[in-house]
């Protein structure tokens, strides 16, 4: 019925990433306003399912006029391995927003994921190293807690979300209808980087990563030691150790463990960090100190503990050393690269172990031989005998369901989407947090579309003498009552007005009308009119007694502002006629004098 | 009411409490150090010659505290520092004052905050300077300091919002916009529009200021920093090509970034590469450091080389091939590495302690060497005052990035505030160029001047206060056009207020009588006058409202034409009703039905407000 501006708006989440732990890619729709999150590629495809189905988003119609912005949380390929695809071949020219380490990382793992899959594997219809440099003049960069306008009303705001360097959750915001996302987040902070943290932001939607969703993860000082003795128990024995890791991450976090330990048991057996990416990506963690944990931070002047004294730059050649090692090589899931090729060297040792210290995706080595496959088909029809151990770590930053729930406890979300997991897990949290917090929980499939109906309330400024003159009237004793604050609405345009009455009827330049009645009230009565007025006084005074009863000099009497006289005497002596006055404004206390007044003056007391 | 409280008579180094919305915030809490130029100097040895100067006095450290007693500092909610030569008084007010409240500033500030010497702290072991703060005292101070970041917006008890913005001035250094929804307050104290190292300054967000305070402008108006830059270099090369050394006093934070940029660029192609710079501070270690890794909040230039990744400044490369090196102090290694002719940079820029004094008493006697001032805090005069007579060469070559009086009149233009609030020095020429007319701030309206230890109220009202209608009530409201593109609704609403948020709820559904069992008295049946009726606005026409009353079964209807109006008469009710422009009375017998009746015939002919 409102017709200026007032409506409901609608949240629509568009899963890319649903129920599986491949590539994220989710689209909002936030009172008309459309911004994708992340930008995922899936690394367990090598065909066209890669990347995300951008024919989703709009149908017809070009996706820089569609889409209001894209936002990246971090520097994972699952999270923005198809931005070229998407912004040079699919076509996006609008802004997109990611971290500072983000921008400066991002980049790399593209270029080296490009050369993986064009230089090493062949494959045609893939983005170019220009187009990745053109994808990156698009972005814009944010720090932590600014909060970006990115038009008048779409505004986003960056919270530190551990995980890797620079990862963040993003709150997007219109007007009062707010989503947050997570990315991927880490709430316990780890050897190198803090814990995730957001203020009580209260969204309409909490967007979180689920991945480990049923898991609640044991003491890291646990996982820990368990890592250094698989390490140190294999290297005793002569066996070799291999690391998969991604260069930027986890591999930090433990090339700190390893070095703190080899330091204290004076070990001498060569540690090897894959080269390329890495010794740069240890320049990253330097520079960018102000992203990492508190500890690193306050002593980074001191000692830089991103400069290691015993991990040296690997050799191809030295993977056929005799002898124990530690490598740590990229990638982390074995599905290409280097790791996979000191892999399939290694694989047949039974000395040898292998330890994946995070989540691998379906379809790639590493997550068949964490599923138990020790017989592995490779290209050509190989067939690879795994005898070597395989240990599965947990060491990836995620949350865990307790630290999810801390996060929905931190946040205070009218509602959560989980995604970025697998479905069975999900259901198992959905309902944790549907019990235990009581926030409604959806967990959409891929493609699937959410929509929750939001109701915004309605921001208008009120005139500051109106708001003080309630305030005032709130302050009073009797004020126990619910009281009415009556106003008029102005609304110009997009300009909503809350004044007093008085001030809108002056400021549209219109008079007052003002509305009074008259009533005769006949009584029978013998005494004086001058008797009686003052009986009428007494009468009223008794049983109105907080209201301003006034026995006036000439005679009549007042109620606030209610006027009672009587009237000119009549030609009947045993009637009297008194005349009630009011204005409209006060026609409830009128109505009830001349209802009173009619029933009768009392006997006077004699 | 908004006033400032002016508790620092130093332009540069102001302190400033705000009161805006029932908000009490300090702005800035700067500490001025010019009175150290009173102090003798704090030589390494005992020099019987300067201990005994006459005219210089060994005061109590407690004079550079600016204590007032204009306002009680335990009622500051929060205090906003603006760079990190604004917060040298932190300790004092929040250690001292019963002060509770939060400090905002970001974390470049406080990280080379806390690396900035101040006579209070570095000099504590002395017995001569009375100790002001002690190291738990600063920790303390430091410790209540909220970090935040550019652009971010910061609520304050639900009533104002405060946001920091790039000042362009120092790394961190920002302005603070200080507003609630209708009104507006600038905060803008050491400002740069130059290139130099830190990130841009942030114009764009001080437009629509009902208020622009404006304080930390250049202390040289007259030099132009670029130039300024050139002499130092040449002045430089021309004393170490003579065999002379070049002493810097300098601030171990600051411009030293961009002088050591510069002679990067500069000693090779001079053919000075083999001279060896030198950078003597406890901290100057952790200076170089830390301004490796706030790329965040550096120019573009600075943050694109991070992304290569390489160190942002390239004073890194210098440490590298050993052309600078860096000591905490003259003790120790440097005794071993000093080698002459060299460049020593190193504090304090008053001269009055750290270890420039040492290099003022080993150089100052040959004319082959020169001090060349950078720093603008200090005058070089009486900083040299207590050393004369000097036989080494002096150079003054102050460089003061700050907004110069064109720069402030760009600024104003650009952003166009309603009103300009500025230290009085400001709004008048410097004393000594009293013929500089350019040398102050013009600006239409005039700016409004305070001094120290003044009040002074700030020129607006605040006249509108944020409210939230909540969905129900919206939805309930029947707008009306009354004018082309203007709508009116009254509205009737229940008002809660928590936290300062105000929001207006519908009406609660009238009671639903209770079934009486006790009996009525009179009195519960008074009704509660405070629920208001709408005003009305409109008029009545006499020859409608006629046809209505007719159309509703009155009959016998007269009307009478009367100087203003009309009387409508309805003789078989004894009714009148005089109708005027602006008002309508019904006269009537005691028939309350009726009465509504004829009531509801008028409403239908008038607007409610």
């Amino acid at each position: 019925r409102c017709g200026a501006g007032f409506g409901r708006f609608r949240c629509l989440v568009r899963g890319g990433a649903g129920q599986d732990v491949g590539r994220s890619c989710i689209l909002v729709s936030i009172a008309g306003k459309n911004v994708m999150l992340d930008c995922g590629m899936h690394m367990g495809f090598n065909d066209d399912r890669r990347f995300p189905d951008f024919s989703y988003i709009t149908q017809n119609g070009r996706l820089t006029d569609f889409l209001d912005c894209v936002i990246i949380s971090h520097f994972h390929l699952d999270h923005c391995g198809a931005l070229p695809y998407f912004s040079e071949m699919v076509g996006y020219d609008g802004p997109i927003y990611m971290t500072h380490p983000t921008q400066a990382i991002c980049p790399i793992l593209l270029e080296d994921y490009r050369k993986i899959a064009v230089d090493k594997k062949g494959e045609a219809n893939f983005f170019t190293s220009q187009m990745i440099k053109d994808c990156m003049k698009k972005v814009v960069a944010v720090h932590l807690h600014q909060t970006v306008q990115v038009d008048d009303e779409l505004e986003i705001k960056a919270y530190y979300a551990g995980h890797v360097l620079g990862a963040a959750m993003f709150q997007i915001k219109v007007g009062s209808e707010s989503v947050v996302y997570t990315g991927d987040y880490n709430m316990t902070p780890d050897r190198h980087l803090g814990a995730a943290w957001i203020d009580k932001c209260r969204p309409n939607l909490l967007i979180t990563e689920s991945t480990y969703a049923t898991t609640i993860r044991d003491s890291k000082r646990c996982r820990e030691r368990d890592f250094l003795k698989k390490v140190h128990e294999t290297v005793e024995r002569g066996g070799k150790v291999l690391i998969p890791v991604f260069a930027l991450g986890r591999a930090q976090e433990l090339c700190i463990l390893l070095e703190t330990f080899w330091e204290r048991m004076n070990l001498k057996v060569p540690i090897y960090f894959s080269t390329g990416l890495t010794e740069k990506a240890n320049h990253y963690y330097k520079l960018f100190i102000p992203w990492t944990n508190q500890k690193i931070r306050k002593t980074f002047v001191q000692r830089n503990m991103f400069e290691f004294k015993h991990i040296k730059a690997f050799d191809r050649a030295f993977a056929d050393n005799p002898g124990p090692m530690v490598v740590f090589a990229t990638p982390g899931m074995l599905h290409a690269g280097q790791s996979l090729q000191i892999f399939r060297k290694w694989a047949g040792n039974e000395k040898n172990m292998v330890i994946m210290p995070g989540y691998c995706v379906q379809g790639t080595v590493g997550h068949k031989i964490l599923s138990g496959q020790r017989k592995l088909e490779m290209e050509g029809r190989q067939v690879l005998e795994v005898k070597m151990q395989v240990e599965y770590m947990s060491f990836s930053a995620h949350a865990d369901a307790k630290g999810i729930m801390q996060l929905v406890g931190q946040a205070e979300p009218e509602s959560v989407l989980l995604v970025h997991g697998e479905a069975k897990k999900m259901e198992f949290l959905k309902q944790k947090i549907e019990q235990e917090l009581r926030v409604s929980c959806y967990m959409p499939a891929n493609g699937e579309t959410v929509t929750l109906p939001t109701s915004p309330s309605i921001p208008v400024g009120i005139s500051l003498g109106l708001l003080k003159r309630e305030m005032a009237q709130g302050l009073l004793p009797e004020a126990k009552k619910p009281r009415l604050l009556h106003g008029t609405l102005i609304m110009k345009d997009s300009n909503f007005r809350l004044v007093s009455s008085e001030q809108a009827l002056k400021e549209l330049g219109l008079a007052e009308h003002q509305l009074r009645f008259t009533c005769r009230v006949h009584l029978h009565d013998t005494r004086k009119e001058q008797e009686m007025a003052l009986r009428v006084y007494s009468h009223l005074k008794s049983v109105l007694k907080d209201h301003c009863v006034q026995h006036l000099p000439d005679g009549s009497v007042t109620v606030e502002s209610i006027l009672i006289q009587a009237a000119a005497p009549s030609e009947d002596p045993g009637t009297k006629v008194l005349l009630v006055s009011w204005t409209y404004q006060d026609e409830e206390l009128g109505s009830f004098l001349t209802s009173l007044l009619k029933k009768g003056l009392p006997q006077a007391p004699s | 009411m908004k006033l400032t409280y002016c508790l620092s008579g130093h332009p540069t180094l102001p302190c400033n409490v705000l009161k805006f919305k029932s908000t009490t915030i300090m702005l800035d809490c700067g500490l001025d150090m010019t009175s150290t130029l009173n102090f003798l100097p704090l030589p390494l040895v005992q020099s019987p010659r300067l201990s005994n100067l006459p005219g210089w006095s060994l005061k109590d450290g407690n004079a550079f505290l600016d204590k007032t007693e204009l306002i009680d500092l335990s009622t500051v909610d929060v205090i906003l520092i603006s760079n990190y030569h604004c917060m040298m008084a932190l300790p004092y007010i929040t250690e001292h004052t019963g002060f509770t409240g939060t400090v905002y500033a970001t974390e470049p500030t406080v990280q080379i905050g806390r690396l900035l010497p101040s006579p209070l702290k570095d000099a504590v072991e002395v017995s001569t300077w009375r100790r002001c703060y002690t190291m738990q005292e600063v920790n303390s101070a430091l410790s209540k300091i909220q970090l935040v970041g550019y652009s971010q917006k910061i609520e304050l008890f639900g009533a104002v919002q405060v946001t920091p913005l790039s000042s362009g001035y120092a790394l961190g250094s920002s302005n603070w916009i200080i507003q609630s929804h209708y009104e507006k307050v600038s905060y803008v104290s050491g400002s740069s529009l130059l290139t130099t190292h830190p990130q841009p300054m942030d114009q764009a967000s001080l437009k629509n200021s009902d208020v622009l305070v404006l304080t930390g402008l250049t202390q040289i108006p007259t030099a132009n920093p670029d130039g300024m830059v050139g002499e130092f270099c040449s002045n430089l090369a021309l004393t170490v090509r003579n065999g002379g050394n070049v002493l810097v006093p300098c601030y171990p934070s600051g411009v030293i970034y961009d002088l050591l940029e510069c002679l990067y660029q500069y000693i090779d192609s001079a053919g000075l590469s083999s001279v060896p710079l030198y950078f003597i501070s406890p901290v100057a270690n952790s200076s170089l450091e830390f301004s490796q890794i706030f790329a965040e909040w550096l120019c573009h230039n600075k943050q694109s080389k991070v992304y290569l990744p390489e160190p942002p400044f390239p004073h890194a490369e210098l440490i590298q091939t050993n052309k600078l090196k860096h000591y905490p102090s003259i003790h120790g290694d440097f005794s071993n590495d000093f080698r002459q002719p060299c460049v020593v940079f190193t504090g304090h820029p008053s001269l009055r302690f750290g270890d420039v004094v040492h290099f003022m008493e080993l150089w100052g006697k040959s004319s082959l060497n020169t001090i060349i001032f950078t720093e603008p805090d200090f005058s070089y005069l009486e900083a040299l005052a207590p050393y004369q007579p000097l036989a080494m060469k002096c150079i003054y070559c102050p460089i003061d990035t700050r907004l110069n009086f064109i720069q402030v009149s760009k600024l104003l233009k650009e952003v166009q505030p309603l009103h300009v609030v500025c230290p009085e020095q400001y709004t008048q020429p410097p004393p000594a160029q009293s013929h500089r007319m350019d040398l102050m701030i013009d600006c239409q309206p005039p700016a409004m001047s305070y001094r120290r230890a003044e009040v002074l109220a700030l020129p607006f009202k605040r006249r509108y206060e944020k409210i939230e209608i909540m969905p129900e009530l919206a939805d309930s409201l029947v707008p009306m056009e009354i004018k082309p593109g203007i709508s009116l609704a009254t509205v009737s609403a229940v008002l809660h207020t928590k936290d300062n948020k105000h929001l207006l709820q519908p009406p609660p559904r009238p009671a639903q009588p209770t079934s009486g069992k006790k009996r009525k008295r009179v009195s519960d049946d008074v009704p509660d006058c405070k629920v208001l009726k709408p005003l009305l606005s409109g008029s009545i026409p006499v020859e409608q409202f006629v046809q209505t009353l007719e159309k509703h079964g009155f009959s016998d209807i007269k009307v009478e034409d009367t100087a203003k109006g009309h009387i409508v008469l309805l003789q078989e009710a004894e009714t009148l009703i005089q109708i005027e422009e602006d008002s309508t009375h019904i006269i009537c017998d005691n028939d309350e039905m009726l009465r509504v009746r004829l009531r509801d015939l008028v409403l239908k002919f008038l607007q409610k407000f």
